[in-house]
């Protein structure tokens, strides 16, 4: 690989570049799935490939090819200088990066059990026997298992004398049950919708969740729904699960810390951002429990964030977001953060393979635990009067990142510091700054969970990205409840 | 060996006969896909991004009796093409038979699809270096009323083939030209996107000027009540929307209950005006003219005044449909050309809307304009995500360009409203239609849609811009 990178920079000077990165990626992945008992996904695939991102005349140019010949590795350098010479046209200043140092390594995410390894039957029976376990209950019309791995290996090459060797193994799995009757259907997953968890892991994990166990549980859940009543509307407390409150930080903090949205990079299709400039170190973003850092470094934990160095060849930072309600910090890369006058980057440039540019990416972007022992229970016990919901079903949130609508798979209602009965379409909606300023409990590390989130879209061409997000259970004081279902 | 050096169905034929020297079992299938995109960004009146990628993927499928699988690569040595089939084969030998999987399409029934010339050569040979002229121009109009200008200027060619052990052989290329733009004020902005299979009926100063004059237009909005309004929504709002139901139309979703059209087949569900059909073939459609096993692609009547009559059904969909109590709902039940690459999760989906509206009834948005006393006309919806599946209730934002409409004529811009609207409801409640025209969104394909005038149209939140 050494020799591929090698001809990709010294091609890409050749022509003119000031600044060349040769990015060589070989993905292998496997998905198996069922839908009432039927084989829905059988899945092999593997793709290798490299992508040269150069900055010439003070432009940038990016080309990629999965022909790794000698000719096709140079024409395709060739390429990105021309592309980076048609950028300077247009251009009122050139690009300028942040320095930094040339690295030199080898890392690898921790894998105990490798999932390729496992036998493939062994994966698909376990899909089948919690598929029968699900369709088992009265009432569930549609059952569905999945899982997923998949193994990417990157080696990154720059003009600066960087050579980095990176491997991580990711896997994923997940179960839904749905229901439908007279005038609804109904949606319950388990750990997580949309797939369920997935993590930096081996085959490990799937031993961890637990998730023949949680079957039958979740299909009851799922039929009960069908005549729960619906969730009330109002302004209530309101407590989350952690898989929900790590896509509510997802979406209104992950996303509104990218230095290139809040610099007007995103304005055409992902948006821009509330957070602007002046809000550094200014903005009480939430309450004094709101501590918040975009951790890559692999022992913040196995997230679809973590890695050794990101994608430009910036090393894995611990980068503080909110201390203590205070906003402290951006995600950023090195011609972003030259932009702003800091003295390097955050680390959080990713691309989504071989044939794609690394854009300012969220990496494991977590809040923290409560520094005070708070149980779960505690937690409950502590509400008066509220609505706790668990799982997401519905996402959407303005393009400045300011108004979100979040819904839940299922919610309970919270009477006298207990769980009560359970209400279906539960769902609430606020400003990002004033619902995070209400939240007032949180629970300690005991019940932190590092949820994976594959499937981040971002950028044009648009590109997945898998991220991070460590969450415990919160409460908000005061949320306005049940809006999506308004009149 | 690149994309452009298997742009050719001979080609792609050849590598179809070396695959199958690897395969143990008989039945057989190779689709293979890829071409050439490039991209040019630019933000704060400067181009920030420019790529280009080339590539392709051999992907493989095997059948032995109900058991299928599918593996894929994107490399043409020998140990790669062996090493796909033996991944396909060892995945398909661990399933259970699954009796409701059809064999393996046959030449006899794949239907004849026509070739649709959608494929531009000046389009596909456009330069980084025309492009960039291309973004100048909209740079240009934006420095000229003073704007800040963000967007993309794109070129591509995508081709696919399809062929299997039974005969079936298809071939498709087409090339794709997009510019989308968004013109920024102090407090307002403007949004303006379009695609075409030929860059030469991309107008970028035009998408610009009424970028650039829906942000003058809209500044120092004022911020309106939430609640229920009559709302023109131009063919990009209508046709993100509308996209919501593709996977509707779905036998699959049907068999499986998770369609907001269960129970709701041959019912009066939309309003009379309402005619939808899905057809590949219209001028203004691309894509390919077969679908994920190779069956020819029929033109289906979704929604026939109102009326849901067709639904769309890949092979296996409509054996079983055939069998089910569904099979009376429908005047007739046949593998319609829309089916997912198999094995698949969703079935099939009706990706080729067209809203048809008689010739009598199109109306210009001036003129839905000057028929409404109290609305709101919006250019672009944005992050919509469904909020009840069988209600079809979306919720989303308005962005980019939306203005209080008031006694007939375009008034200030407002801040930005969220919407929880049944699309099921809104479409019971057109009041008028414009012409419909090859439009695109941000959150479904693009689509043949007229903009449309709404009343009743559910806001329960706005935001702080």
């Amino acid at each position: 690989m050494k020799q591929i990178g090698d001809w990709a920079l010294a091609m890409a000077v050749a022509h003119g570049a000031s600044h060349a990165e040769a990015r060589i990626v070989s993905e292998r992945g496997r998905a198996l799935g069922t839908r009432n008992g039927r084989v829905a996904t059988a899945f092999e695939g593997e793709s290798l490939g490299l992508g040269v991102r150069v900055l010439a005349n003070g432009g940038w140019g990016f080309a990629a090819t999965q022909e790794l010949t000698r000719e096709a590795i140079e024409r395709c350098a060739v390429l990105a200088v021309e592309i980076a010479k048609a950028s300077a046209r247009v251009q009122r200043e050139p690009v300028r990066l942040a320095a930094e140092p040339a690295a030199r390594a080898e890392w690898s995410s921790e894998c105990r059990i490798d999932p390729f390894a496992v036998p493939m039957d062994e994966q698909l029976a376990l899909l089948r026997r919690i598929d029968e376990k699900l369709s088992s209950v009265a009432g569930v019309t549609l059952a569905e298992t999945n899982f997923i791995c998949r193994r990417y290996e990157q080696w990154f090459y720059s003009s600066e004398g960087s050579d980095i060797h990176q491997t991580r193994t990711i896997t994923g799995a997940g179960f839904a049950a749905h229901a439908f009757e007279g005038d609804t259907i109904q949606t319950r997953s388990y750990p997580n919708s949309f797939g369920g968890q997935y993590q930096n892991k081996g085959y490990e994990l799937i031993e961890e969740l637990q998730l023949l166990d949680n079957a039958e549980r979740v299909a009851r859940e799922c039929v009960a729904l069908l005549k729960a009543p619906q969730c009330p509307q109002g302004r209530r407390d309101l407590v989350l699960d952690s898989s929900q409150l790590g896509l509510q930080i997802h979406e209104s903090i992950g996303h509104p810390i990218e230095l290139d949205r809040v610099l007007g990079f995103e304005a055409n299709f992902a948006g821009t951002s509330f957070l602007t400039l002046d809000k550094l170190h200014t903005l009480r973003y939430g309450s004094e429990l709101v501590n918040v850092v975009a951790d890559a470094r692999p022992e913040h934990g196995p997230g679809l964030g973590s890695f050794a160095y990101d994608d430009e060849g910036v090393a894995a930072q611990c980068v503080p977001i909110i201390t203590r309600g205070q906003f402290e910090g951006y995600l950023s890369s090195r011609d972003t953060a030259a932009l702003i006058g800091r003295p390097r980057s955050g680390g959080n440039m990713r691309a989504e393979g071989w044939a794609r540019v690394p854009i300012v990416r969220m990496t494991n972007v977590s809040i923290l635990p409560g520094e005070q022992p708070l149980s779960f229970d505690d937690l409950i016990a502590s509400t008066g009067d509220g609505i706790y919901m668990e799982t997401n079903r519905s996402w959407s949130i303005d393009d400045k990142r300011y108004q979100f609508q979040f819904g839940c798979e299922i919610g309970w209602e919270i009477k006298d510091g207990k769980l009560g009965r359970m209400v279906r379409n539960p769902s609430y909606s606020g400003i990002t700054t004033e619902f995070w300023n209400s939240m007032d409990a949180i629970c300690d590390r005991r019940y932190w969970t590092l949820w994976g989130t594959p499937n981040c879209g971002k950028g044009q061409p648009e590109q997945s990205m898998g991220t991070g997000h460590g969450a415990a259970p919160a409460r908000f004081r005061q949320v306005k409840i049940g809006g999506a279902y308004g009149s | 060996m690149g994309a452009s050096q298997i742009v050719d169905p001979s080609r792609c034929a050849d590598l179809f006969k070396r695959v199958r020297r690897y395969a143990s079992v008989s039945d057989v299938e190779l689709s293979i896909y890829g071409g050439r995109s490039s991209l040019t960004r630019f933000a704060n009146n400067a181009i920030t991004q420019n790529v280009s990628e080339e590539g392709f993927d051999l992907s493989v499928r095997v059948q032995v009796g109900g058991r299928t699988a599918r593996a894929t690569t994107n490399r043409l040595d020998d140990d790669s093409l062996s090493r796909v089939v033996a991944q396909a084969e060892a995945l398909a030998s661990i399933q259970e038979e699954d009796p409701t999987l059809p064999p393996m399409l046959t030449a006899a029934e794949q239907g004849s699809a026509p070739q649709l010339d959608r494929y531009c050569e000046q389009t596909a040979a456009m330069s980084a270096g025309e492009r960039s002229e291309q973004v100048a121009a909209m740079v240009a109009i934006a420095g000229r009323e003073g704007l800040n200008s963000a967007g993309t200027y794109s070129n591509g060619e995508h081709f696919e083939a399809l062929f299997n052990s039974h005969g079936v052989a298809r071939w498709h290329r087409e090339t794709l030209a997009e510019a989308s733009v968004t013109m920024q004020a102090e407090d307002s902005s403007g949004w303006q996107k379009q695609n075409y299979s030929s860059a030469t009926r991309l107008d970028v100063r035009q998408l610009a000027s009424v970028a650039a004059e829906k942000a003058v237009r809209s500044a120092h909005p004022i911020e309106l009540e939430p609640g229920k309004y009559t709302v023109v929504l131009e063919p990009a709002a209508v046709v993100d929307l509308i996209g919501f139901l593709a996977a509707d139309f779905s036998g699959l979703a049907l068999l499986e209950q998770r369609s907001c059209l269960n129970g709701r087949i041959g019912k009066q569900l939309f309003g009379e005006n309402v005619t939808i059909v899905d057809d590949v073939t219209h001028p203004e459609q691309l894509g390919e003219s077969f679908d994920g096993e190779g069956v020819a692609r029929q033109q289906l009547t979704l929604v026939e005044n109102g009326v849901v009559r067709e639904v769309a059904m890949a092979r296996a969909t409509a054996a079983r449909i055939a069998k089910s109590e569904l099979a009376t709902s429908f005047a007739r039940v046949r593998p319609t050309g829309h089916g997912f690459s198999l094995p698949s999760e969703g079935g099939e989906a009706a990706v080729n809307i067209v809203i048809q509206v008689p010739e009598g009834e199109r109306k210009s948005i001036d003129e839905m304009v000057a028929a409404t006393e109290r609305g709101l006309l919006i250019t672009r919806l944005w992050y919509i995500r469904e909020v009840d599946a069988f209600e079809k209730i979306l919720t989303g934002m308005t962005r980019d360009g939306t203005f209080l409409i008031d006694s007939g004529r375009i008034g200030r811009g407002i801040r930005n409203f969220r919407f929880n609207q049944s699309v099921l409801e809104m479409l019971r409640q057109i009041l008028n239609f414009g012409h419909s025209v090859r439009s695109c969104g941000e959150e479904a394909f693009a689509m043949v849609a007229p903009a449309m005038r709404i009343k009743d149209f559910l806001f329960t939140e706005a935001t702080r811009f």
